[in-house]
């Protein structure tokens, strides 16, 4: 098995163990590259990827943009605050006329579920999905699974606890769909108002007592709160919040001798993790972030000239 | 022409008359606009048929004769929006769904909430395919505040009033809207959705929902609505109608109220009864979004048999035509609305008729004299001296829902490329093929 059963990369939900076994073991080879003096190689030469960003992103972005660069790939950044978005323009035209200038693939962020979904009905693109509203963000979760393979040697067995705002967390998603195929078990954690409806049909073990949940498990992957939740009623204060949910050293007990402490970033410090964890031995928050590149040079690299007749 | 005997006479057809209540082999004889007599096909009147001019006679051989189909609730777009539909052209969709009346809700630009809009909309609709009936605001500019001058709206001829695609939050307002209406024995017809619980939902909130991370609309905030204005229906007396039934809790509730002889009514769309929520991660085909959303498929089967038990009064097909390129967009920007009005029928056959949830005779009836008797108007019936509003159907014939084939100048509906069984064959507006296959 040298290919992936799609052209694009959508989301996790549906995706073949094979796919995912692929793409982590093509992440190993370029994880070697990135620890190079030089760290390029020539793998998609001639080949152009538009980074199409409807919402602000500093790292996922400057990730995919230097995986494209480590790949020679040529890359063109389009954000919203620079586009012709703001102008009332489509998004099917806005592709369109950008692919017009000949681009290969497509790095897409956006706020709406199913929007890179949507692209691939209005070009020929490789579409590769960085985040869409609250629906799947793939290369997390999939950075997040190399990074745990890594460490372990293996994602099956190991108990991995997602812990936060679960309604509106396309990390999560993303997370639960791929651990889940691999053979991990998921648990899930959070306050009951950022729990999405009829949660338990996902599959996974579901808790909003965070010691219940720590319990047993041997990576914690602890996701960002995001201050507008609070102002919009659904947790009454942040304060609550860290009390109730906060990752913090005494939690830590809890959890198997050789854990691990993750994080997608960017970290509230202090709020749904305390720095003395975050910064601690068995947080690999910051190998995360390397992995990220490797993971999306793999996804490039395998999904690069794919054409639509390929289609299996 | 002086001396002409008949305008049209119909033969070789089933009656299907729920008004009149039988269903069998008769000939139609049409004249003037009406329906002139309805007789079983004895020696005497083939016969009489056999003197009349070829030209005079409609062989619906294997067809159903029924009256014209009457749809409660569509939106026609006209004024403001006739690059999506224009009364002529929503009248023309409508005579191909078999439909001879219809009732446009009033969220036009500007709003039906006064008489000269009224007019204007009653003018265009003169010489069109189908009959319209304007359903004026409950509230002026929909906005939930004020009542409009129903009294004028019923004068000039609002058959009934409704704030469609807003929900009067405000439960003051709603009660001295049903109130106001009881004087002139119209019903508020009512799209019940809760405005807070729905606040930025953009499908029914499930697991679906939960697995797209899609903002949802909770079942609740239907439940919520109705229950209320069920209890301030029940309180005043006066007429209520809910539109697009959509969950299990609002089917019961109105189920329990109708027990109890509140005055309420209600309607189910096609889409409500024949789609689930699964189908929007599919393709996120922005034809599925709609307001109220489609439902699980418990909600469905709960509309399905509130329909058959006779909770649910009849079928209207929300007919919310929107142009291309407001839909081409990603899901949750994409507006609410399918259009409805040419697979109606299509759907119910296949869907209710077909699956054995309802007879003909009772899908008939909940697309012709009930709808009728829940707005009184006119029609809805064969009976003798009936303005001659007759649909033919072809009742087990197969097609293919095609986007190029519809009438209406918008194509959002998420059954093209559906196969139905049942198709409209012809259909008559006073006398006058306006539709034929």
């Amino acid at each position: 098995m040298s290919r992936l059963s799609s052209r694009h990369l959508l989301g996790l939900e549906n995706v073949p163990k094979e796919d995912v076994s692929l793409i982590l073991k093509t992440t190993n080879s370029f994880r070697e590259v990135i620890d190079r003096t030089i760290k390029k190689v020539p793998t998609l030469r001639g080949i152009t990827v538009l980074n199409l960003f409807y919402e602000p992103s500093t790292r996922t972005r400057i990730s995919f943009e230097l995986a494209e660069k480590r790949l020679s790939a040529d890359t063109v950044n389009f954000t919203t605050s620079t586009s012709s978005v703001k102008k009332g323009e489509s998004l099917r035209d806005t592709v369109q006329n950008i692919e017009a200038m000949k681009i290969d693939m497509v790095v897409v962020r956006h706020s709406s579920s199913g929007a890179p979904y949507y692209l691939t009905r209005c070009m020929d693109a490789n579409i590769i999905n960085a985040g869409d509203g609250a629906h799947e963000h793939p290369t997390q979760a999939l950075l997040d699974m190399y990074t745990i393979w890594r460490k372990y040697g293996h994602l099956d067995g190991l108990r991995v606890v997602l812990v936060g705002d679960v309604k509106h967390s396309r990390v999560i998603r993303s997370n639960i769909w791929g651990l889940k195929t691999m053979g991990a078990s998921v648990a899930l954690c959070g306050p009951s108002t950022l729990l999405p409806y009829e949660v338990e049909r996902f599959g996974c073990d579901v808790y909003t007592n965070i010691d219940e949940a720590l319990d047993g498990a041997d990576v914690v992957n602890v996701m960002r709160i995001q201050l507008e939740r609070q102002q919009s009623g659904l947790f009454p204060s942040q304060r609550e919040y860290t009390n109730l949910f906060g990752i913090n050293k005494q939690r830590l007990k809890l959890l198997n001798k050789n854990f691990t402490i993750m994080h997608p970033g960017p970290m509230n410090r202090g709020v749904e993790i305390t720095s003395e964890v975050a910064d601690s031995g068995h947080s690999v928050i910051l190998e995360q972030v390397t992995n990220g590149q490797a993971v999306r040079m793999a996804v490039l690299y395998l999904l690069s000239g794919r054409k639509e007749e390929e289609e299996e | 022409m002086a001396g002409k005997k008949y305008d049209l006479v119909i033969t070789g057809g089933r009656i299907i008359d729920p008004a009149l209540g039988f269903g069998k082999d008769a000939y139609v004889f049409i004249k003037d606009g009406l329906i002139k007599k309805i007789v079983t096909p004895a020696a005497a009147v083939q016969k009489e048929v056999k003197s009349l001019d070829k030209a005079l006679i409609v062989d619906a051989t294997d067809k159903l004769v029924v009256p014209g189909l009457i749809d409660i609730h569509v939106h026609l777009r006209e004024p403001g929006r006739e690059d999506a539909e224009t009364i002529e052209s929503g009248c023309r969709a409508a005579a191909a769904g078999g439909f001879t009346a219809v009732c446009c809700m009033p969220n036009t630009t500007p709003r039906i909430d006064n008489q000269e809009t009224v007019k204007f909309v009653q003018d265009r609709a003169k010489d069109c395919d189908a009959r319209v009936y304007v359903v004026g605001a409950v509230t002026k500019n929909l906005e939930g505040k004020e009542l409009s001058e129903i009294g004028d709206l019923v004068k000039i001829g609002a058959v009934a009033i409704s704030d469609d695609g807003k929900y009067p939050q405000n439960p003051e307002i709603m009660r001295r809207g049903l109130e106001y209406a009881k004087m002139f024995n119209i019903p508020v017809m009512q799209h019940a959705e809760d405005q807070y619980l729905c606040a930025g939902g953009v499908m029914n909130e499930s697991f679906q929902s939960s697995r797209l991370g899609m903002k949802g609309a909770p079942a609740v905030a239907e439940e919520i609505a109705v229950l209320r204005d069920i209890a301030l229906c029940r309180f005043t007396g006066a007429r209520l109608h809910i539109q697009h039934v959509s969950t299990r809790q609002a089917v019961a509730a109105i189920r329990e109220a109708k027990k109890d002889g509140v005055r309420v009514t209600a309607e189910a769309t096609p889409h409500h009864l024949v789609l689930t929520d699964e189908e929007i991660g599919k393709e996120f085909n922005t034809n599925l979004r709609v307001n109220p959303p489609i439902r699980t498929a418990a909600d469905r089967d709960a509309v399905i048999e509130g329909l058959v038990d006779g909770t649910i009064d009849c079928i209207a097909s929300d007919h919310a035509p929107h142009s291309e390129e407001d839909k081409d967009c990603e899901f949750d920007l994409a507006p609410a609305g399918m259009i409805g009005l040419e697979t109606t029928l299509g759907l119910i056959k296949t869907y209710l008729v077909d699956k054995g949830y309802l007879s003909w005779a009772d899908a008939i009836r909940k697309m012709t004299a009930n709808p009728a008797r829940i707005l009184n108007l006119p029609g809805g019936t064969l009976a003798e001296g009936s303005p001659a509003d007759i649909t033919l159907i072809d009742p087990d014939k197969k097609w293919t829902v095609k986007a190029d084939k519809f009438r209406s100048k918008s194509k959002n509906s998420p059954f093209i490329g559906w196969k139905l069984s049942g198709q409209v064959y012809k259909t008559i507006l006073g006398g006058r093929i306006v539709f034929e296959q």
